[in-house]
């Protein structure tokens, strides 16, 4: 039996309040009322398709052995780099082993059930074991745009392997149309889209049914033997329409989450499947399709192995850890949509030696330090000499992961010197439970929110970009547990 | 078995320029300035000079590479001139450098001389160095700024001895108001307005705790010393001299930010440091026997724990000296920034070591004018370059011969 293992979910904690959009620009598009309702999830400054992926494959793959990962299969439109593959940042972040098949699926919508399909495909080929698929978005828009209030940021992760399967795969059906509703050149920040009633009416209202339609005459099924349909449409009425079209319930039909996230790119089919699954019994089928340049629709069924899949935080653990942001200028500031003073401080060197990157990858990527042979010490970063001074043993270092550990705050400030895109940069000494100590970054949490003692976790982030070079580089910050 | 170099080396001149926002000069200037008053202090010649160290910390906004600068600027007379660095600690390093030539007979007469032109960046606070602080440095320190690196002292120090933050700031409050009276007397001094704990207190945020008067000076300014051998010295002419009692540098090796034990309240290389230089000088009761001191007051957290790390005051006992006026300039204490210290005296980095002996040279010689001291012996001097996770500490003991 082939199919879902596990599920985890991300979605950034910040939730763009959209009557702040009416409240800044509501004089200059009145119509932008109509989508008014209700918030988006939008990614900190220093989140962005990649670290997202990274935090819902974490939520994924956590209580499982990840050694046994043998494919990472990233599916986005908003890869941060072009040309060095955004997968094999994600697997050296999630420290897999090296011998493995990592592969970007990008430049469509549906880009996230087309990994799906190939992820399956190489399971029942033999091939493979356990495919991991992580599908995230962060896609720019124009300010005051209706797709800047459609869209939202988030990620959902799939473990797809053949033991104790949570979601057996039934099956899928393709539609490859080249519907260009919106495209994105080549070096163009924003899309470029159509009009939204040809899109509805010819995109949406005609490709979604032909897929699921497709998928129920290719396996002989119909609506009524599945208990949910998932499939996405960032205009809440017609999402409704082509629940009709199929023939389904209101009670089938998964929520678009347009008031909760708005829609994630090519992670949205993926994100509803997790918030299906976390809702689904054993024998429960669900239909999940994509839209993007024609559609994938899949069937899976749930199985009894579901209800003994450890508590996670998937998607609604996501939606509860939420902050409101009441500020539209944070959003576009975040999203450099205006042109802040920065200061001459600001100006400083930026650039990467990919050589240093290169010897120290698992340092920086995969938040792994040492822990001496010897001794047994813990630390961070792993050097040629131990830290102990009872020790100071020599080449014994093996290598220690620090990223699911817990730590403690010992000293923080909040300074409001340093350059940031939101002052004050908070930082601080933590210690790891187990051992080990550094300083960090403190992100997601705010100056009154901590403490000396305070218990914090990892989180992978954008630490800088180098704008004159393109280069994004990540490092592990801490944000409260 | 090493001696150590109690009165093996004395000073016979020094020089230190006007520190501030020195708009009107370059690091060149600056060291001309410093030099000139040294050099006539000395009563010599410059070619009497046959060694240098200069020593500054942002070279490359200002002088650029090498101790060429030195040379060139003041025209030495091709002799050997070494530059060193060692963050906070450069200007003790390059006296350091000309004691211990002094000492070891390698030379007769040796110059040391510190300079920074911090103000030549277009911005306030220290340089951002960016990716060029280390190429792996950048993939995963912090974002981190001076202030924000010393306010974590604050915030542990708070939790330890249980003090609100409130409470704590009163404390470092009163250090920056004592440092700002001393500044005042102080015409060589970058800020010489006296300021009020209220003030102090109120003043806007840099890094939490830390607030703008919690923060020293960034300035231009230079600094130099001549030394010699109390020997030549006299035969120089030379009377009450000024002899150097200890000289001590320790260096973190990774066990703060590393090792599972350091708690963010104290600094190990100081507290290593100052029993070193103790014995070096023979003083067994530093409180007692220790008359001034100029300590690296980056921050008035940074001073309040470098005076339980000195082992002028107990641990978690410095707020109450603070609060006593224990180390205010008629504080019947032990005087600490008598100058007015970083804080108000300013930090041109590579000067200021070589700027806190200048001012225990003055008062040693009775030269302090409204700050003098009546009668001091001994006065110590304390740099910390870096971070208090990770840094290099400089002490230095001067006082009269035979003391």
């Amino acid at each position: 039996m082939v199919g879902i293992v596990s599920y985890g979910g991300y979605v950034p904690r910040r939730r763009l309040n959209r009557m702040s959009v009416i409240q800044e620009m509501g004089w200059y598009i009145p119509a932008l009322m109509m989508v008014a309702n209700g918030e988006r999830s939008m990614c900190n400054w220093d989140e962005d398709s990649l670290t997202m992926a990274v935090a819902s494959a974490r939520d994924c793959i956590s209580g499982f052995d990840k050694s046994k990962i043998d494919g990472i299969f990233l599916a986005t439109t908003t890869p941060p780099f072009a040309d060095r593959q955004n997968s094999g940042i994600v697997a050296t972040a999630l420290n897999l082993r090296e011998d493995i098949v990592t592969a970007d699926f990008a430049s469509s919508l549906k880009s996230g059930t087309t990994a799906l399909i190939s992820a399956v495909e190489a399971l029942k080929s033999g091939e493979k074991k356990n495919v991991l698929v992580a599908a995230s978005d962060h896609r720019r828009t124009k300010s005051a745009s209706f797709y800047e209030m459609w869209f939202g940021d988030g990620s959902a992760s799939l473990l797809l392997g053949n033991e104790n399967v949570i979601a057996e795969y039934k099956g899928s059906f393709s539609l490859s149309l080249d519907f260009v509703d919106h495209y994105r050149g080549e070096s163009q920040k924003f899309d470029y889209t159509w009009e939204e009633r040809w899109i509805r009416d010819e995109g949406y209202a005609k490709i979604i049914p032909q897929a699921v339609n497709g998928l129920f005459k290719k396996y002989g099924i119909t609506i009524k033997d599945v208990a949910k349909v998932v499939y996405p449409c960032f205009i809440s009425r017609e999402h409704k329409g082509i629940a009709k079209k199929i023939g389904a319930s209101k009670e089938q039909v998964v929520d678009n989450m347009h008031e909760v996230t708005g829609e994630t790119g090519a992670a949205h089919p993926l994100l509803m499947l997790t918030a299906a699954l976390e809702q689904s019994k054993p024998g429960d089928k669900i239909v999940v399709a994509s839209f993007g340049q024609g559609s994938d629709a899949l069937l899976f069924e749930v199985t009894e192995h579901i209800t003994k899949l450890a508590p996670r935080r998937g998607v609604k653990g996501s939606l509860e850890n939420r902050k409101e942001e009441a500020s539209y200028a944070k959003f576009l500031k975040f999203n450099d949509l205006i042109n802040a003073e920065t200061g001459i401080r600001a100006e400083a060197a930026t650039q990467t030696a990919l050589t240093t990157l290169w010897r120290n990858k698992k340092m920086i990527l995969g938040f792994v330090g040492g822990k001496c042979k010897k001794c047994g010490t813990v630390q961070y970063p792993k050097t040629n000499v131990c830290v102990n001074p009872k020790c100071n043993a020599f080449h014994t270092q093996e290598d220690y992961e620090f990223s699911d550990k817990e730590a403690k705050v010992m000293s923080f400030t909040g300074d409001y010197l340093a350059v940031s895109v939101e002052p004050p940069v908070l930082y601080g000494m933590v210690q790891f439970d187990g051992g080990g100590r550094t300083l960090l970054d403190f992100t997601d949490c705010d100056l009154e929110n901590v403490q000396v003692g305070q218990t914090m976790k990892l989180s992978f982030r954008k630490k800088y970009y180098d704008k004159d070079r393109g280069f994004t580089g990540y490092f592990w910050k801490a944000i409260l547990k | 078995m090493s001696t150590g170099i109690k009165d093996k080396v004395a000073i016979i001149g020094m020089g230190c320029t006007k520190f501030g926002e020195r708009w009107d000069a370059g690091a060149e200037d600056l060291m001309v300035e410093a030099f000139e008053e040294a050099i006539a202090d000395a009563g010599i010649e410059k070619n009497q000079i046959q060694a240098a160290w200069l020593s500054d910390c942002f070279e490359e906004i200002h002088i650029g590479k090498s101790a060429l600068p030195l040379s060139l600027t003041l025209r030495l007379p091709n002799i050997p001139a070494t530059r060193v660095e060692n963050f906070c600690a450069s200007g003790t390093e390059a006296f350091r450098g000309a004691v211990y030539a002094v000492a070891s007979g390698a030379c007769d007469i040796a110059l040391a001389l510190g300079v920074e032109k911090l103000k030549d960046i277009g911005y306030g606070g220290l340089p951002n160095s960016g990716s060029n602080s280390g190429s792996l440095n950048w993939l995963w320190m912090p974002n981190l700024t001076a202030p924000g690196a010393f306010a974590q002292l604050a915030t542990a120090y708070a939790a330890k001895y249980k003090y609100s933050i409130d409470d704590l700031k009163r404390v470092l409050a009163h250090v920056s108001v004592k440092s700002h009276a001393n500044g005042a007397l102080n015409p060589k001094a970058h800020l010489r307005t006296p300021i009020t704990e209220d003030q102090a207190i109120s003043s806007p945020m840099v890094a939490h705790p830390l607030g703008l008067y919690d923060c020293c000076g960034v300035s231009d300014g230079a600094a130099a010393a001549i030394v010699t051998t109390p020997e030549i010295a006299k035969k120089l002419g030379k009377k009450d001299l000024v002899t150097v009692k200890a000289l001590q540098l320790a260096l973190s090796n990774g066990e703060e930010v590393q090792f599972n034990e350091w708690d963010s309240t104290y600094f190990v290389s100081t507290s290593k440091a100052s029993v070193v230089a103790y014995k070096e000088a023979g003083i067994k009761d530093p409180r007692k026997e220790i008359s001034m001191m100029e300590l690296h007051d980056c921050f008035s957290i940074t001073e309040l724990i470098t005076y339980e790390d000195l082992g002028i005051s107990p641990r978690g006992g410095a707020p109450k000296d603070v609060l006593d006026g224990f180390f205010d300039l008629k504080g019947g204490g032990v005087p600490a920034q008598v100058d007015g210290g970083l804080k108000c005296f300013g930090h041109p980095i590579g000067a200021s070591g070589l700027r806190m002996l200048y001012e225990m040279y003055l008062q040693l010689h009775g030269r302090a004018d409204q700050r003098q001291l009546k009668d001091p012996k001994l006065g110590l001097t304390h740099n910390l370059g870096g971070f208090p996770f990770m840094n290099v500490v400089s002490i230095a003991i001067v006082g009269k011969e035979g003391v």
